[in-house]
C-alpha cells in the first residue's frame, strides 16, 4: 500500500475528508474487475511450455491474422488522420448549414453498437447494396474481403482523430497566422509551417488511439470481413475460434500477445499526450 | 460593411482563412466523406428494417426472444452503469483532490480496459469463472453459473465500460481545484454535505456526459459479451447478440429491426450529449461574463 500513500507534506490535502475511503474503494474495485482477471490471463499462459506458447502464437493462420489486423488497422488509422484532420478543420474554421448536426454526428461510431455498424456496412457494400451495386460492375469489391476490414476500422476510428485535433485547433492562436501572413507567407506556407506543427502532437495521439482501437475491434469487422482463414480472419477472431475448440491455452497465448501490444500502445498514447501537454502548455 | 473595413485589416483576415473555392471544396470533401461513412450506414439500418413494411417490422419486434434480449440488455446496463458511476466518483475524488505517489500509474490503470480488446475482456472472465477456470470447480460444486449466464454478461460489460465515467470526471475535477470544497469544510460542512452541495453541482454535466456514454457502450457491447454469453436464445442473448443470430440466419428484416432500436439508442445518446455540451458551454460563458469580484477594502 505504500505505493499509494498520501503525500503528507501537502497541507491542502489533509483538509478534505474521504481520501482513505475513496482510494480504498477505487483500488478494491480496480483489483476485482480489472487486475485479478487480467492476471488470470498471465497465469494461464504459464501452463504452457515455451515451445507450446511459441507454436500457438506463430502458427501460419495466426501470423496471417496479425498481418491483416495490423495492416488494416494501420491503413484505417492513416485514412482517419487525413479525413479526421479535414473534418476537424472544417468544423472549427468554417461556417456552413447544419454544422451542429454534423459535429454531433462525428461521435456516431462511439454511440452506435459495433454489431449494428457491422451489419449495416455489410448491407451497403454487398453486391446488392446501395453502394456495392455501383462498385461491383467496376470490379471493386469492398465486402467479404480485407477491404471490408479496412472500411469497418475507418468507421470505428474516425472520432478519435477528430476529437483530439478539434480542441487544439480551437485553441490555436490566430495571431501567429496573422504574423505569418504579414511576414509574407502564403496560406499554404502558414498551414504547413505554423498551424500543422502545433496540431501534429494531437494528430499523432489521435492516430495512435484509432490504431489501438482498431487492433482490438471485433464486432463491426466480423460481419463484413468474410472471415476466410489466411485471408480475412482478424486476430480477435482467432481467439474466439480457439475458444470454440476448447483450446483455452492457445486462445490465452494469442490473447497475451494482444494484451502486451495494447499495453505498449497505451504507454505510447500516454507519452504522446504528455508531449502534447508540454507542447501546448495547457492541461488537456 | 466591407467598405468600412480598413484595407490592412482585410488583408490580415485574408491571411487567416482560405479563398472561397478552397473553403467550399474542403467542406464538400469532408461532408461527402461523412455522408458515406456515417449517414449512409445509419440510414441503411432503418431502410433495411422497413424493407418489408411496418407490419413485418412490428412482428419482428414482438417476438418473445427479441423481448427477452431487450430485457437482458436493460438489466445489464442497469447494473453496470451505477457500479461504474460509484467507482467513477470515488476514483475521481481520490485522484483529483489529493496528491499521492503512484497517482499517474493509478490513472493509467483506470484507462486500461479501454485498450484491451473486447474479446480478451471476455476471455479473462472465462479463465476465472469458466468450467476449467480458477473458480470453476468451486462454482460447479455450489451450482452457481457465471459464464454462459447473466452474471458473466454483467461482469464483462462492467469491464468494458469501466473507465467511461472516471475519465470524464478526473480532468474536470482536477481543473476545478479544491478551493470551494475547502471553504465548505472550513465553514463546518461535513464531507458528505461538501460533496452533495459543492462538488456535485460543479461536475453534473460531466457526470451526465459520462453516464450516457457508459450506458450506450453497456447496451451495445458485442465482443466481450459474445465470449461469455453462450448465445442461449431467450436467456443469455443481449440485443447486439440477438442481432447477430438473426443476421446469420438470414432473417435480415428481423435483425435490422432489433438493430434499429440500438441505432435509435445511439441517436438519443448523441442528442443528449450535444444538449449537455451546449448547456455546459453556455454556463461557462455565463460565469466568464460575471463581473470580477471586488476585493474588500
Amino acid at each position: 500500500m505504500a505505493l499509494f500513500s498520501l503525500a503528507r507534506s501537502h497541507k491542502a490535502a489533509r483538509v478534505l475528508p474521504g481520501f482513505n475511503i475513496t482510494l480504498g474503494f477505487t483500488l478494491t474495485y480496480l483489483s476485482l474487475i480489472v487486475l485479478i482477471p487480467l492476471s488470470a490471463l498471465v497465469f494461464k499462459t504459464f501452463t504452457l511450455t515455451w515451445p507450446q506458447f511459441w507454436e500457438a502464437v506463430t502458427g501460419p493462420r495466426v501470423m496471417a491474422s496479425y498481418k491483416l489486423t495490423f495492416g488494416a488497422s494501420l491503413i484505417a488509422a492513416l485514412v482517419n488522420v487525413v479525413f479526421g484532420l479535414l473534418v476537424a478543420w472544417v468544423l472549427v474554421r468554417y461556417n456552413f448549414f447544419g454544422k451542429k448536426v454534423v459535429d454531433a454526428l462525428v461521435d456516431l461510431p462511439f454511440a452506435l453498437p459495433t454489431a449494428v455498424a457491422g451489419i449495416s456496412l455489410t448491407a451497403l457494400l454487398a453486391g446488392n447494396g446501395w453502394v456495392g451495386q455501383y462498385l461491383e460492375p467496376m470490379g471493386i469489391q469492398l465486402a467479404f474481403n480485407p477491404n471490408g476490414v479496412v472500411i469497418a476500422l475507418i468507421f470505428i476510428g474516425l472520432p478519435f482523430v477528430v476529437r483530439t485535433v478539434q480542441p487544439v485547433l480551437e485553441d490555436a492562436e490566430k495571431e501567429l497566422e496573422e504574423a505569418a501572413t504579414c511576414l509574407g507567407a502564403t496560406r499554404w506556407q502558414t498551414f504547413s509551417r505554423v498551424i500543422f506543427p502545433s496540431i501534429a502532437p494531437a494528430l499523432l495521439t489521435g492516430f495512435a488511439m484509432a490504431f489501438a482501437r482498431a487492433i482490438g475491434e471485433y464486432g463491426s469487422v466480423i460481419f463484413i470481413a468474410g472471415n476466410m482463414p489466411m485471408v480475412s480472419e482478424i486476430t480477435p477472431l482467432i481467439i474466439i475460434g480457439k475458444l470454440e475448440q476448447y483450446d483455452y491455452a492457445g486462445a490465452t497465448a494469442v490473447a497475451v500477445v494482444m494484451l502486451v501490444i495494447s499495453f505498449i500502445l497505451l504507454l505510447v498514447i500516454n507519452a504522446l499526450q504528455a508531449w502534447q501537454r508540454r507542447h501546448t502548455g495547457a492541461p488537456a | 460593411m466591407s467598405t468600412a473595413i480598413n484595407p490592412s485589416v482585410r488583408r490580415a483576415q485574408a491571411g487567416t482563412t482560405e479563398p472561397a473555392w478552397v473553403r467550399y471544396s474542403l467542406i464538400g470533401v469532408a461532408l461527402t466523406f461523412m455522408f458515406f461513412f456515417l449517414v449512409l450506414p445509419l440510414a441503411a439500418v432503418f431502410t433495411e428494417a422497413l424493407r418489408k413494411g411496418f407490419e413485418a417490422y412490428w412482428v419482428a419486434l414482438q417476438e418473445p426472444d427479441a423481448w427477452s434480449a431487450i430485457r437482458l440488455t436493460f438489466l445489464t446496463a442497469l447494473v453496470a452503469v451505477p457500479l461504474n458511476l460509484v467507482f467513477g466518483i470515488a476514483a475521481a475524488w481520490a485522484i483529483a483532490k489529493y496528491e499521492f505517489t503512484g497517482k499517474a500509474f493509478l490513472t493509467t490503470l483506470v484507462d486500461l480496459p479501454f485498450s484491451v480488446s473486447p474479446v480478451v475482456a471476455g476471455l479473462i472472465y472465462v479463465l476465472m469463472f469458466g468450467a476449467q477456470g480458477w473458480f470453476g470447480p468451486w462454482l460447479q460444486a455450489h451450482d452457481i453459473k457465471i459464464i454462459f449466464a447473466v452474471p458473466g454478461i454483467v461482469l464483462a460489460t462492467v469491464f468494458v465500460t469501466f473507465p467511461f465515467i472516471a475519465r470524464e470526471l478526473i480532468p474536470l475535477m482536477q481543473a476545478q481545484g479544491n478551493d470551494e470544497e475547502q471553504a465548505a469544510i472550513v465553514l463546518g460542512a461535513t464531507g458528505w454535505q461538501t460533496f452533495w452541495y459543492v462538488t456535485l453541482p460543479n461536475i453534473k454535466w460531466g457526470l451526465i456526459y459520462g453516464v450516457i456514454l457508459c450506458n450506450a457502450r453497456a447496451m451495445g457491447e458485442f465482443g466481450a459479451v459474445s465470449v461469455v454469453s453462450g448465445h442461449i436464445r431467450g436467456q443469455t442473448n443481449t440485443m447486439p447478440l440477438h442481432v447477430e443470430i438473426l443476421y446469420n440466419e438470414y432473417q435480415s428484416v428481423a435483425a435490422f429491426a432489433v438493430a434499429s432500436l440500438l441505432a435509435l439508442l445511439a441517436l438519443v445518446t448523441l442528442a443528449i450529449k450535444s444538449v449537455v455540451e451546449w448547456r455546459h458551454a453556455r454556463e461557462l460563458k455565463a460565469t466568464a461574463e460575471l463581473p470580477q469580484e471586488m476585493p474588500h477594502a
